[in-house]
């Protein structure tokens, strides 16, 4: 043990209740830090776990990102050209040749999709008439992008693929237009067909806007009912790696032209939310290991305060105030480093005990949970930032002792 | 080696110590002195005249404004501050008229830091060096205690055992008996006596008690830091 560390683990033992006092405010300012950062983190991942276990992570729609270019522009490209008031041309409504599309993005690794074609229909039962938005889909494929299956609480996706003019709509509308399972229910397309589909499943999401308004239908049926074979006007994705969305997206949209919006550009503002959330949290974590350095700062400074005889002492016998500094420094080290292992196990016991925590909330039947992250990289960062701040708060007191000069010291007693 | 087989340990010519500041102090004022291996001498004057501020240059814990020093035939005042830690470290040894101890180590600990500091010695030896030296001074059943458990006596003995811990060329003392009784002070008196006759030392004494220069060989005389008087004992 070098004997710097030897002098400045005597002075932290001998006065134990300060260095008590120092420890517990880097513990706490640690512990803290884990706590506050673990159920922030926790709620974070939850909120965007539901948001893209729900959600697809990326669509590609039938629009372009910017308006075409016209032909003159592009036949005279350098031209001093300026065209106005032309009307574009029109198009058939659709992604055309998704299935070369689609093709293309099933060769990239980790990537399902699903194409989907949606449109408004109008359902008519008992005299009841309401407006609902048309999902065609391909059963077995939409369950590779969605979670629509586990939201189904009666019957099943399966059943669309078995019997083709079957219909699942969301329990609420069944609810208000009093349809119940295997009614047969009739659907007026805005090109003018008239079909009598049957209720072969009913889902729940917990949204009423999609409970209310909107259907699945087979793929097929929906080309059929708005005349448009062979279409569809979305093309949605899941990935193993959800954060790898953006990246995807942007190939995707590079190679086959039509937009393509990723999980984050769609929910950018509640994304901008939680970063601005993360802001505030950290600055306030850190401001209370800020507060635990200042106790360092305090207790070395009055070590050193009243340990100047003793530097007198060492100077005097061949220490130099290089030596002196290490002293301190030490200390400094000691309660950072102490601080951060207790802070540590404090921090692991206030997250566990967070995590068992459960909220009754009325009206809803499961118990609420307190998501936390157990994740070490926060640990890491609150016992890097305590330790680095003991350190620093030690630095300053500890030159101040490496420049005491013996002469002043020995002159002031006698 | 001079002619008269006396080896030089010390010399200082023409030191002056001035402190700038909005008036102006001198402190010693153009000493000059040589001091030969083996010799026991005493600094004395009245007073506020500077002998404790020869002692702190001699000591190298303090820097001449003008004047060299010389030590065990090298010039120190020309080194970096860490050098003059190492030479205050390898060949001097103070003890002070206030028992500089460090209270919260045993008297043993306390004598073993210089040499734990230079680290020549394994632990081992550095104990029994320090038990030894603590011995000779009567301090051989106090090993354990802290230095305030002891007489201000004692404590003085411990600071002369830490002084020679690393055998130094010179022992410093500052008023060593000044806050001690008489028959404490002729306990001091007598061990750095012996360490000049019986294991030829140096000791350089600043000393206000005539009894301790009588047992010096030679006084300095200090007065508005200059060196007065310097002369052997007159018998
Ligand atoms: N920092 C300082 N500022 C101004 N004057 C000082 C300072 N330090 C010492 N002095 C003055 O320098 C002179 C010499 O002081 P020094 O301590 O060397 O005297 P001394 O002979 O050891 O006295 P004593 O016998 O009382 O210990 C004194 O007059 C003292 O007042
Ligand atoms: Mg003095």
């Amino acid at each position: 043990m070098p004997l710097t560390l030897k002098i400045a683990v005597t002075h932290l033992n001998s006065r134990r209740r300060q260095t008590l006092m120092s420890l517990l405010g880097v513990m706490l300012g640690v512990a803290f830090f884990m706590a506050v950062s673990s159920l922030m983190r926790g709620s974070e991942q939850d909120f965007i776990k539901r948001l893209v276990d729900s959600a697809p992570h990326i669509t590609v729609s039938d629009e372009f990102r910017d308006a075409p270019v016209q032909p003159a522009v592009k036949r005279f490209p350098d031209g001093a050209v300026a065209i106005s008031n032309v009307k574009p041309k029109t198009e058939v409504r659709g992604i055309r040749g998704y299935k070369q599309k689609m093709a293309y993005i099933e060769h990239i690794p980790g990537v399902r999709v699903a194409p989907v074609l949606s449109g408004q229909i109008i359902l008519t039962y008992a005299g009841k008439e309401q407006g609902v938005l048309m999902n065609g889909v391909v059963p077995e494929l939409m369950a590779g992008v969605s979670d629509i299956e586990e939201k189904i609480v009666a019957g099943n996706m399966q059943a669309l693929s078995s019997s083709p003019n079957g219909v699942i709509i969301g329990r609420a509308l069944a609810k208000k237009m009093n349809l119940e399972m295997g009614d047969n229910v009739t659907v007026s397309s805005p090109v003018g067909l008239v079909r009598t589909m049957k209720i072969v499943g009913l889902f729940e999401t917990g949204a009423t806007a999609i409970d209310e308004g909107q259907a699945y239908v087979l793929l097929k049926r929906a080309q059929v009912l708005l005349d448009r074979p062979d279409r569809a006007n979305m093309l949605v994705m899941q990935l193993d790696d959800p954060y790898a969305s953006r990246e995807v997206a942007a190939r995707i949209e590079k190679h086959i032209g039509y937009r393509s919006r990723s999980w984050q550009e769609a929910s950018e503002s509640l994304l901008s939310v939680l970063l601005v959330r993360n802001i505030i949290m950290y600055s306030v974590v850190s401001a209370i290991l800020v507060v635990a350095s200042f106790g360092i700062y305090n207790i070395i400074s009055t070590v050193v305060m009243e340990k100047r005889r003793d530097i007198a002492i060492l100077k005097s016998m061949g220490f130099t105030a290089r030596d002196v500094r290490h002293i301190f420094l030490w200390e400094g080290t000691i309660i950072g480093l102490m601080g951060s292992v207790g802070g540590l196990t404090l921090g692991y016991g206030l997250i566990w005990a967070l995590s068992t925590l459960r909220f009754q909330v009325p009206g809803v039947s499961v118990p609420i949970e307190m998501p936390v992250y157990w994740g070490l990289d926060q640990a890491l960062i609150a016992c890097a930032f305590a330790a680095l701040s003991a350190m620093g708060a030690a630095y300053f007191p500890a030159r101040k002792a490496g420049l005491v000069h013996p002469v002043d010291i020995l002159r002031g007693q006698a | 080696m001079s002619s008269d087989g006396a080896v030089e340990v010390l010399r200082a010519e023409h030191v002056t110590r001035e402190l700038t500041g909005e008036v102006p102090v001198t402190l010693v004022k153009n000493a000059s002195l040589t001091i030969n291996r083996g010799e026991f001498v005493s600094i004395m004057g009245p007073s506020g005249s500077g002998k404790s501020s020869l002692l702190y240059l001699l000591g190298l814990l303090d820097m001449p404004t003008s004047g060299r020093i010389w030590l065990d035939g090298e010039e120190v005042t020309t080194l970096t501050e860490r050098q003059i830690a190492r030479i205050r470290l390898e060949k001097l040894g103070f003890v002070f008229q206030f028992h500089f101890l460090l209270v919260e180590f045993t008297v043993l600990d306390n004598v073993m830091l210089p040499m734990t500091k230079l680290g020549r010695l394994p632990e081992k030896q550095q104990r029994e060096r320090a038990e030894a030296l603590l011995a000779d001074l009567g301090m051989a059943d106090q090993l354990r205690k802290r230095p305030d458990q002891l007489s201000g006596g004692q404590r003085q003995r411990v600071a002369i055992a830490r002084a020679l811990a690393n055998d130094p060329l010179i022992i410093l003392a500052d008023e060593p008996t000044g806050n001690l009784d008489s028959k404490s002070s002729a306990n001091v008196r007598d061990i750095l006596s012996e360490l000049v006759h019986v294991r030829n030392k140096t000791v350089l004494a600043v000393t206000h008690d005539p009894e301790f220069a009588r047992a010096g060989d030679r006084q300095i005389h200090i007065v508005d830091g200059r060196i007065a008087t310097d002369g052997m004992r007159p018998d």
